[in-house]
Parts: structure tokens; sequence; C-alpha cells
């Protein structure tokens, strides 16, 4: 029973997370005053790209296949741990904090290495600005979630959420408000939004993670778009989830399913438009700036881990 | 005409060269172009210096067709010794004492051997393989690695290859590597009478049609004695303003959208759009083409004076609200600074050069026309990506003020009982020569022309301020990290059509 659950969030988490991106591109095309491809349009491209053949670069090694599956993977098996729909874990799989930030490290250090396999200037340029920014977003996204994790007792992001289900007055708490906006900051960085990274772009040497993938190509890029996606499905939905952990199912039935599945894609996509709207008004950082926004969310989760041991 | 001309043209031997360029760069006088000729008994080169107020001397200097050396200025000047360079390979003129004498212009793929512009060069020979290979220096050291980019871009972009030298994020050393897209442009024209050369003028570099296009006539008329009107003048210096209008308008969105920030792009998009298509209405063509010719100038419809000023306001809110912005705004104060005296000594022009705190423009130097009271050369002291952007903002704001004032001179006169240029023969009663000079929107741009008795083009050549300013953009790295070189490069804005021809 608790796998069907499982697979349903994955399930849902893999059909959202086209949608997610295409509102996001749509909100941010129409607030620009563009027409904007349509919401459906990441879906396609992810459709188009996976019947497609791979052409990998002369003298490219089999990572260039084997990443785009480990990335996938890996952006599943978080998807499926992090708390999305319901509170319903799998026992032999602990949806632990540091469980989740190990997957998603496990398909950065992935990608780090497909941007070196090609052996092109452009992916090791992206590779070392990508770990350098990782280096960065790790720390805060464990210091953050610790500080949340203090009142309860325990890093299991489930019990994390159950407390605040049962006590919303927790979610507007400093604690919680600082670790929220630290955590915000690092979502956005390590999934290469601005203003650290900018997914629009074309300009082969301003890039992060499409220099990365820019020798990937066919089915390959198609794993590797969805795969990145998913991150920031499993990532934002994470902190929806603790800003907003109203919705989410406390047992397994169907009726509350339904209302968390509903509950889930609406704080999503409206977190995504939200995000879109900023970007509109945002631009990207000098890349030896980027640290020191992230230093400064790193800050805040440390003041959010203190607060949450002095005002208990 | 030709008696005047005489005071300032002046015939030169090889040796004496040397001392008097010398002396004229000490008094104020600029290199603003050298021009080679195969005169099938022997070559000739003419070098052509301008100073402020529209002064001009030209030294011709004459070399035996055997054994072509030249004594080379590049230790004087160093956009002569790129001209020297560029006379190397088209001519297979050698410039003796060139400190740097390799190839510039010439293809890669291009024989050694083969020189385009000589009489008897004949059509382009099959291409070789790249032998000599380009000589990127190797920088050596802990770390260094270098980033190959282009020829092929990403974007829809004209063909570079640009070598970087990097530890870290630092860039060490640029090597912009241009020139693959020769088409013999200069070849093209000899032959035509000018009247049919219009049409390659228009299309030398696209976005500065009208610079090319006025130059060109400029020195057509010249070389023809063909007197100008002033209200023929004044339409000229209309189309220049607003082929200034519409670049600089696309320019300072595409700057702040290389730092993501794309809405600035979206919205200058749009006023580009409705420049190009008052463009269109004025001229019949969106790029301005179309409108001038030799000894006149004529609109299909006179300019819409409000449209303009319209968008000349919407672009001043732009600018407000980008620079406002705390984070562009670090983005672009202190990038790629180019020094004064850096860009002085490399012949810099144009925004580039005006953003460096060096003040030249052709509209107040050699001026063809009144500009009235409101206009004004608008120059910035830091030499960075700010000062490039704030440049061209201020610029904008002069066009657009400037423009009521030229409409009135230009509806001035009778209009439309000129005779027509006789496109036939005979106007000349021996060879003439002349020279156009232009503030186009890129810089001071020069065109010198030669025509034969029966007036066919013998030789034109054409000197787009680019070919004086992509030397400064590797210049201006110094100390920039790669991921700001695009921001820099679109602040320089450089054209690859105009510089190699």
């Amino acid at each position: 029973m608790t796998a069907l659950a499982v697979a349903w969030q994955i399930l849902v988490a893999v059909a959202l997370t086209p949608v997610l991106v295409g509102v996001m591109r749509q909100v941010r095309a129409r607030l620009e005053g563009r027409v904007g491809a349509g919401v459906g349009q990441p879906w396609r491209d992810v459709r188009k790209l996976l019947a497609k053949e791979p052409l990998a670069a002369e003298g490219a090694g089999p990572l260039m296949s084997a990443v785009p599956v480990i990335l996938v993977i890996s952006s599943l098996v978080s998807v499926a741990l992090v708390p999305l729909l319901g509170i319903a874990t799998l026992a032999w799989v602990p949806d632990d904090l540091f469980v989740v930030v190990s997957v998603l490290l496990v398909g950065t250090v992935a990608l780090a290495l497909l941007g070196l396999e090609s052996g092109t200037a452009f992916g090791g340029m992206g590779s070392s600005r990508h770990m350098m920014i990782a280096a960065l977003v790790e720390p805060t996204v464990l210091v953050a979630v610790y500080a949340l994790s203090v009142p309860v007792g325990t890093t299991a992001l489930s019990s994390i959420l159950q407390a605040r289900m049962s006590d919303p007055t927790t979610v507007i708490s400093p604690v919680s408000l600082l670790a929220l906006v630290a955590l915000s900051i690092v979502v956005l960085a390590e999934t290469g939004r601005l203003p650290v990274d900018n997914p629009a772009t074309h300009l082969e040497l301003t890039m992060v993670h499409e220099a990365m993938i820019l020798e990937s190509s066919g089915r390959d890029l198609g794993w590797l778009e969805l795969g990145s996606w998913l991150r920031l499905t499993a990532l934002l939905g994470l902190v929806v989830n603790l800003a907003l952990p109203w919705g989410v199912a406390a047992d397994l039935g169907v009726g509350a399913t339904v209302i968390a599945t509903l509950a889930f894609s609406v704080k999503l996509l409206i977190a995504g438009s939200m995000i879109a709207a900023a970007e509109v008004f945002l631009a990207k950082v000098r890349l030896f700036r980027v640290p020191e926004l992230l230093a400064g969310s790193f800050v805040l989760a440390f003041l959010s881990v203190t607060a949450s041991y002095l005002l208990v | 005409m030709s008696g005047e001309r005489a005071a300032y043209r002046e015939d030169v031997v090889p040796g004496a060269l040397g001392g008097k360029v010398q002396a004229l760069l000490g008094s104020g006088w600029r290199l603003a172009l050298v021009a080679g000729h195969d005169d099938g008994d022997g070559f000739r080169v003419v070098y052509s210096f301008l100073r402020p107020v529209g002064q001009r001397r030209e030294l011709v200097v004459r070399l035996p067709h055997d054994q072509p050396e030249l004594p080379s200025l590049a230790g004087l000047s160093y956009p002569a010794g790129r001209f020297e360079r560029e006379l190397r390979d088209l001519f297979g003129i050698e410039p003796v004492g060139h400190p740097l004498p390799r190839g510039l212009v010439r293809h890669g793929h291009w024989p050694t051997t083969w020189h385009p512009m000589l009489r008897d060069a004949g059509p382009m020979p099959d291409f070789e393989p790249d032998v000599g290979s380009y000589p990127f220096v190797h920088v050596q050291g802990d770390g260094v690695y270098e980033i190959p980019v282009g020829p092929i871009h990403a974007g829809i972009i004209e063909p570079g290859h640009f070598r970087f030298s990097v530890v870290g994020e630092t860039i060490l050393r640029m090597k912009a590597r241009l020139w693959f897209v020769h088409r013999g442009m200069e070849r093209l024209f000899e032959g035509r009478l000018p009247s049919e050369a219009i049409e390659l003028a228009e299309r030398i570099s696209g976005d500065t049609a009208v610079g090319h296009t006025v130059a060109f006539v400029q020195a057509v008329e010249e070389a023809l004695g063909i007197p100008i009107d002033p209200e023929v003048a004044a339409r000229r210096a209309l189309l220049l303003e607003l082929e200034r209008l519409y670049n600089h308008v696309a320019d300072l969105g595409m700057i702040p959208n290389d730092v993501g920030f794309g809405i600035a792009h979206i919205h200058t998009q749009r006023l580009r759009e409705k420049l190009l298509r008052h463009n269109a209405a004025v001229t019949g063509h969106r790029l301005l083409r179309g409108g001038i010719t030799v000894g006149d100038t004529r609109f299909v419809r006179e300019p819409d004076l409000a449209l303009v000023a319209g968008v000349a306001a919407e672009m001043a809110e732009i600018v407000a609200f980008t620079l406002n912005h705390s984070v562009v705004t670090d983005r672009f104060t202190g990038t790629a600074v180019l020094r004064a005296d850096l860009g002085g000594s490399l012949g810099v022009l144009g925004y580039v050069a005006r953003a460096s705190g060096i003040g030249v423009d052709a509209r107040r130097d050699h001026p063809s026309v009144d500009l009235g009271p409101d206009f004004s050369v608008v120059t910035q002291e830091g030499g960075d990506v700010l000062s490039r952007y704030a440049v061209r903002a201020g610029e904008v704001a002069v066009s657009a003020g400037i423009l009521p004032h030229l409409a009135e001179l230009a509806s001035g006169g009778a209009g439309g009982e000129r005779a027509a240029y006789p496109v036939t023969d005979g106007t000349t009663g021996g060879p003439a020569a002349g020279l156009g000079v232009v503030e186009a929107w890129r810089g001071t741009l020069c065109h010198w022309v030669e025509l034969a008795p029966d007036g066919r083009l013998t030789r034109v050549k054409i000197v787009d301020p680019s070919f004086f300013n992509w030397p400064g953009l590797p210049v201006a790295l110094a100390d920039t990290i790669v991921p700001d070189f695009p921001l820099a490069n679109k602040s320089f804005n450089q054209s690859y059509a105009g510089n190699d021809l």
C-alpha cells in the first residue's frame, strides 16, 4: 500500500514537472510581453528528444549515455523520498534529510563528470562552476533543514512535515522563516535559475548548467532535461510543503491522496509562477558574487539553527 | 576643385615617408585610411590624414612593381602597422621593419602567394589546407588553460574565433581571429559606374548601410566635382541619425540582456521594430537603403518626428530602469575597461573612444552640415561597459534632439527638380579621386574612391571604424573574467563584415 502511494507520488511528479517548467516559461514570456511557446512545450521537447538518436562527440566515453540515466534515477529517488503528496514512507529507504541530500549530490556529481566527458573547454568550465555552486549550496540545505528538525528531534522529512501540520504556528516562527528563506535561495542556485544561472542564454561562456550538457543530444539530452527539471520539482516541492504544509495526505486513503495531489499541484505551480515573475526583474549576478549570495543564505540558515536552540 | 586638392595632396618618396608622417601625427593629425593601388606599371599607396576641423592631408608613395617595399610606420602608429599588414596580404607590398609582419586580412586557406587585389590576381584559387596555421601565443603556467570559441557560435552572429588563455575564471590573454569571410568587396566595385555601385555600398555592412553609402557618394561627388545642396546634406545627416538611433536602441537592450536582464531587451526590440518600420516608410527599406544617390538624397515620405521623439522618450525610461537595477549596474561598472591612453594609441573611434574620454566625432570634426544648437558630443570617462552603455544612451537623446533641426533644413530646398547625375561617362576629363568621411553609428568611416576618365570606378578603399576598434577589445579584457566576455564584446559590438571586406 505504501509502495503504491510512493509510486503515485513519482507518477504525479513526472507528469507535473514539464507542466511546471512550461508554466514558468509561459509566465515569464507573458510578463515580458511575448506570446510564449505554450505550457505544453517542455513536454513536447522532451518527447521529441527521447525519440532521437544521441550523437556523441569524438572521443567521448560511456559516461555520455550513463550520466543521463544516473541523473534521472537520482532525481526519481529524491522525488520518491521527499514528502510531496503524503507523509507515508517506505520502511526500507529512510526519507532522512541526509539521504535526500546525498541522493541529489549523486546527480550533481554525475552532471559534473558529464561536463568533463566530451573534453571540450565549455563542459569543463561548466563543471567547475557547477561544483563551486554545489559546494556552497549543499551545506546550506543541510543546515536549514537541520534547523527545522531541531524542534521535532528527528531529521526524517516526513516527521518534520507532520509536526508542522499538527502545529501550524511553528511555520511562522523565526526559525522556520529564516530556514525557508535560506532554502529558497539555494533552491534557485541548485536548479540553475536567475540570479545565479540564466537558463535562457545562448552565450556559452556565461553558462553553468547548460555548458555541461552542451555536447549531449537526442535521447541523452531528453533524459538530462527531465532529470534536471525533476530536481526542481523535488526541491521546490520540499520548500512549498515546509512553508504550506496544508493538503499533504496524512493517511493512505484515496480521498486524501486526491486532495493532496490537487493541493500539491496548485502550490507547486503557484510557487513556480512566482519564481518566474521574480526572474523578470532579476539580472544575473557576476560569477564571483555568487559565493556572497550563497554565503548570505548560509548565514540565514545558521541563524535559524541558533534560533532553534534559543527560542524553544 | 583639382587645384584646391593639389594643396593638400603631396607625392613623397618612400625614404621621406617616416619623417613626414611623424611630423603630421605630432601635430594633431590622425591616420584615417591607407589605400593601395596596383596601377599596372607600379604600386601607389595613398595615406590619408584628418585633423579637426575639416582638414585633410594625403601623402602618395609610388613603388616599383618588381620590388614593392615600404618603410614600416608601425613604430609611429599602431593603425598604420595594421594597414601595412593589410597591404602585404592584398598586394604583396612588403613593410620593411614591421615588428609583426604576418597575415592580417588574408583568409587562412588561401595560397600564401596569392594577393587578391593585384590586377592579374584572377579568380580565387581553391582553398588549401590551413598549413601556416594561426600563430596563437601559447600561454604556459600552473593552471593555465585555453578556451576556443567559434568561429561558429550558438547565436546568429558573424564568424569570429576567440582564443582565451585563462587561469580559473580570469582572462590572461584573448586573441580574436577574424577574417573568415573575405568577399572581395573592394574588387566588386571596380568597373562599375558610381550609380551602379550604390547597391554595393549599401551592403558592405548591413547595419551601416547609410554610413557606407554616404561616405561612398561623398567621395564620388568630390572626385567628380558635384556640388551638394544643403538640403541634400541635411537629408543624409538625418538618415545617419536614424541609423544611429535604431542600432543604439538595439544595443541598449542587448547589453543588459547579456546579464540576464531580458525585460530591457524585449522592450528595446519593440522600439527597434518601430524604428525599422519608420525607416521603411522614409526610404522604402527597413535598413534605410534606397534613399541616397550620387548628387541627391530623397525620402519616400518625410520622417515622423513625433514617432522618433516618442521612441527616444521611451528609451530614456528603459535606460533609467536598467541603470537603477543594482545588479545590472554592478555588472556594468568596471567591466572591461579600455584606458584612454591605450585606446588613444590604438586609434579607437566612435562610442568606444568616447566612452574612454576620447572625444572623436566626425559630425563635429568633419562636418558636412550644421547640426544645430542641440548637438553635442557625448563622452564618458570610465572606459568600462557602463560608459559605453551611457554614451549610447546619451547619443540616442542627442540624435532625437537634433532631428527637428535637420528636418527643417532638409525640407528647405526646391526639392524634386535637380538634374539627375549622368550615368554614362565623360564627366571627369581625367582620372579623379575623392575621400568621403562620415560619422557612422559605430564611428568615423572613410571611403577612398578613384574614377577612370570614362566615369567608371577603378578603386574603392573602405575603412570601417571596426578596423580600428577590434584591437581595443583584447586590451580591454585584461583582468576581466570569462563569463563577462560576452558582455564586454556586446558593449563594443564591432562589425565583422565592415572589417573583413
